[in-house]
């Protein structure tokens, strides 16, 4: 029992951070139809500005862990989204009318320079940060214990504010209203006066905020990273935003959720070792049942 | 037809020998992970091979040639580990290597270097299966994968009194090879394992693995696996409060496993069998002194790269620089070194092996066990 309770703890935090992630990927293919390949990576160079803004606040002498953590999200937010503002500015935004496949294969060169640009500018050992946050909470239960760090509580709750603060701007404020109206037709907006061009450009800033509040979270917890750390996060997160169903913003939360989920509860009750075979088993399974995700809306062929 | 192509063939013979008579060097290629996850190894490998050729080429180079090092990046990776061999082959005419690092890209290399009679030396990949097929050129100065896992498990069993024994890996020829053959030693002395899994090299997180480790009551985690992600796992076993004993083998040899890990702290305690300290050895005292003053420890696998070296540049000089002939010398003379007498056996493995428990305290350094 204390197991399975365990395990689903792993499962909603790895799962908060899918979400989080997958946001970036499903608010972009919903405004302009492309995949971004460069998203994994984004999240990759928020790792980075995490450990810099970390060693800049302690160099200034700040101890206190809510201060630091309040100045880093600041810093690292501030700083992702400039770099998902300029991504979408230089790599986007000229192939905004030609094919969908070169957007595509800009995308994914885009990844390959932020790889080899972070590399290059930062090394391509293996870096750490110190834990800022120690101490868990202990319950017993039965015979067992769950045990679940501070940092992981404060990793569930942080990916819930952010979730719902997006939530909040996209259905209440006029900023969302602009969003998605773009998102279901983009010249239709525009004829009526919204700058489509800056609202792409405004979803692009708003997923690398995503992505770097989830770069702050596990950078935190899990101390280690490197310039390739973006690949497989930026799968996982991917496939999440697919099984939500991509291009729904409550698709892409759950989504990763299910993800998290379902490959801690396999990994910790059946094998680690075919649990991404699982996942995407899982993934085959419910496109085959609903091609469109789980909260997808079915795609209306226009004629 | 046939005509062009012995046009073409006298043509490349010709480039060929205007190239080796323009740099009369003796070109031998570093292969290993200088970029990439494991690029800490890399460093090590360079470091060491850089210094032993430089102190050739000092001393008067391979029978008055200089020693040239080319630097090939695989990143651990097989596919690329392949191309990079075929490049060092066909492009650099190098005569010998000295790498590469990860077992997984050592064996496909290997058979590239075989078939262009060139002489490889590896100082750190550990797999059994790179020396069993028994290709004539391959050589290391490390021990195999199977002796460390007899040191490794006669400890658990013996020393440590291990009952309920866990065992991860993370897949890869040397985590995977390692973990298996521990074991099968384990199994040999009656104990049979209580978890056998793997996990996905690059990931980070391991909390379900973790939970999965508590949930059969391990006292004792054995991984199979590199530092990058013993770092995370180790940490996450703590985190969720489990207090099994940690332990591993020479795959987390390096300073970089305590800041992956995220603080000493957590590598306390933590066990790994590696060859015994390579900077014991008096033939190696002046190196090590130069490495030192140089304002670089060399750590890991340093000494192993220049040892290596070593042995590469005696196979050369005693056999007028031919790598065929000098990889047939290897096995029946022996070679002085900066960590001792070296012999090897018919597979190119060493005769004698050294693996011995080394443990980490909770300043993050790491020392011998009696």
């Amino acid at each position: 029992m204390d197991i399975v309770l365990q395990q689903l703890v792993n499962g909603l935090t790895l799962g908060s951070v899918y979400g989080l992630i997958a946001i970036g990927y499903t608010m972009v293919y919903g405004i302009i139809g492309m995949i971004n390949f460069a998203h994994g990576d984004v999240y990759m160079v928020s790792a980075y500005i995490t450990a810099i803004a970390i060693a800049l606040l302690t160099f200034f002498g700040i101890e206190s862990f809510p201060i630091i953590i309040i100045g880093t999200l600041f810093l690292t937010v501030a700083v992702t989204g400039a770099y998902g503002w300029v991504i979408e500015r230089i790599a986007y935004r000229p192939l905004r009318n030609s094919s969908r496949l070169s957007v595509l294969i800009s995308a994914i060169g885009m990844s390959l320079i932020l790889q080899n640009y972070v590399q290059l500018s930062q090394g391509a050992n293996q870096q750490g940060v110190p834990t800022l946050l120690s101490g868990a909470l202990r319950f017993n239960v039965g015979d067992g214990f769950v045990q679940i760090t501070y940092m992981k509580i404060f990793i569930i709750v942080a990916s819930l504010i952010g979730m719902g603060v997006l939530t909040y701007i996209i259905q209440k404020t006029k900023l969302g209203r602009m969003c998605r109206a773009t998102q279901q037709d983009r010249k239709m907006a525009s004829i009526l006066g919204i700058n489509t061009d800056r609202i792409i450009s405004i979803v692009f800033v708003i997923g690398a905020t995503m992505a770097a509040l989830a770069g702050v979270l596990i950078t935190l917890d899990y101390g280690a990273f490197d310039f390739y750390v973006g690949f497989i996060i930026g799968i996982k997160a991917f496939t999440a935003a697919v099984l939500g169903g991509i291009g729904s913003l409550p698709g892409a939360m759950l989504g990763g959720l299910v993800l998290g989920l379902s490959e801690a509860l396999f990994a910790g009750l059946i094998s680690s070792d075919y649990k991404d075979v699982f996942s995407f088993s899982l993934l085959v399974l419910i496109l085959i049942i609903r091609p469109s995700g789980l909260l997808g809306k079915p795609e209306v062929e226009k004629v | 037809m046939s005509n062009m192509v012995i046009k073409q063939t006298l043509l490349s013979l010709a480039v060929a020998g205007a190239a080796t008579l323009a740099q009369a060097d003796v070109v031998i290629g570093v292969a290993g992970p200088h970029t990439g996850a494991y690029a800490a190894f890399g460093l090590q490998l360079w470091k060491g091979a850089e210094k032993a050729a430089a102190d050739i080429n000092a001393a008067g180079g391979l029978n008055g040639e200089m020693i040239k090092l080319v630097k090939a990046d695989d990143a651990c990776e097989p596919k690329q580990a392949v191309s990079v061999a075929n490049r060092l082959v066909d492009l650099d005419d190098a005569v010998a290597v000295v790498g590469h690092f990860c077992s997984s890209s050592s064996i496909p290399a290997s058979s590239i270097y075989e078939e262009a009679g060139v002489l490889m030396v590896t100082p750190a990949s550990t797999a059994d299966g790179l020396t069993d097929p028994g290709l004539p050129n391959v050589f290391r100065v490390c021990g195999r994968n199977d002796q460390q896992a007899d040191v490794a498990a006669s400890y658990m069993v013996g020393t440590l009194n291990a009952k309920r024994i866990a065992i991860i890996h993370d897949k890869d020829s040397y985590g995977k090879g390692l973990a298996d053959t521990t074991k099968a030693t384990l199994n040999s002395y009656g104990v049979k394992e209580v978890m056998y899994e793997g996990l996905t090299r690059g990931e980070k997180d391991f909390n379900a693995l973790v939970t999965k480790v508590r949930s059969v009551d391990a006292d004792v985690v054995y991984f199979g696996g590199l530092h990058s992600e013993a770092g995370p796992l180790v940490r996450q076993l703590r985190e969720q409060g489990s207090k099994a004993i940690f332990m591993s083998g020479d795959g987390i040899v390096s300073d970089e496993f305590v800041s992956v890990a995220g603080s000493p702290k957590y590598v306390d305690g933590i066990l790994m069998t590696f060859g015994a300290n390579p900077t014991s050895y008096p033939s190696g005292k002046k190196v090590i002194e130069a490495f030192r003053s140089d304002g670089y420890e060399p750590e890991g696998y340093t000494l192993y790269s220049y040892t290596a070296m070593q042995v590469v540049a005696a196979a050369l000089s005693n056999n007028n620089l031919d790598p065929v002939k000098g990889a047939d010398w290897l096995k029946s003379h022996s070679v002085q070194t900066v960590m001792g007498k070296k012999d090897f056996d018919s597979k190119g493995d060493l005769k004698v092996s050294d693996y011995v428990m080394y443990e980490w305290n909770a300043k993050g350094e790491y020392h011998q066990l009696n």
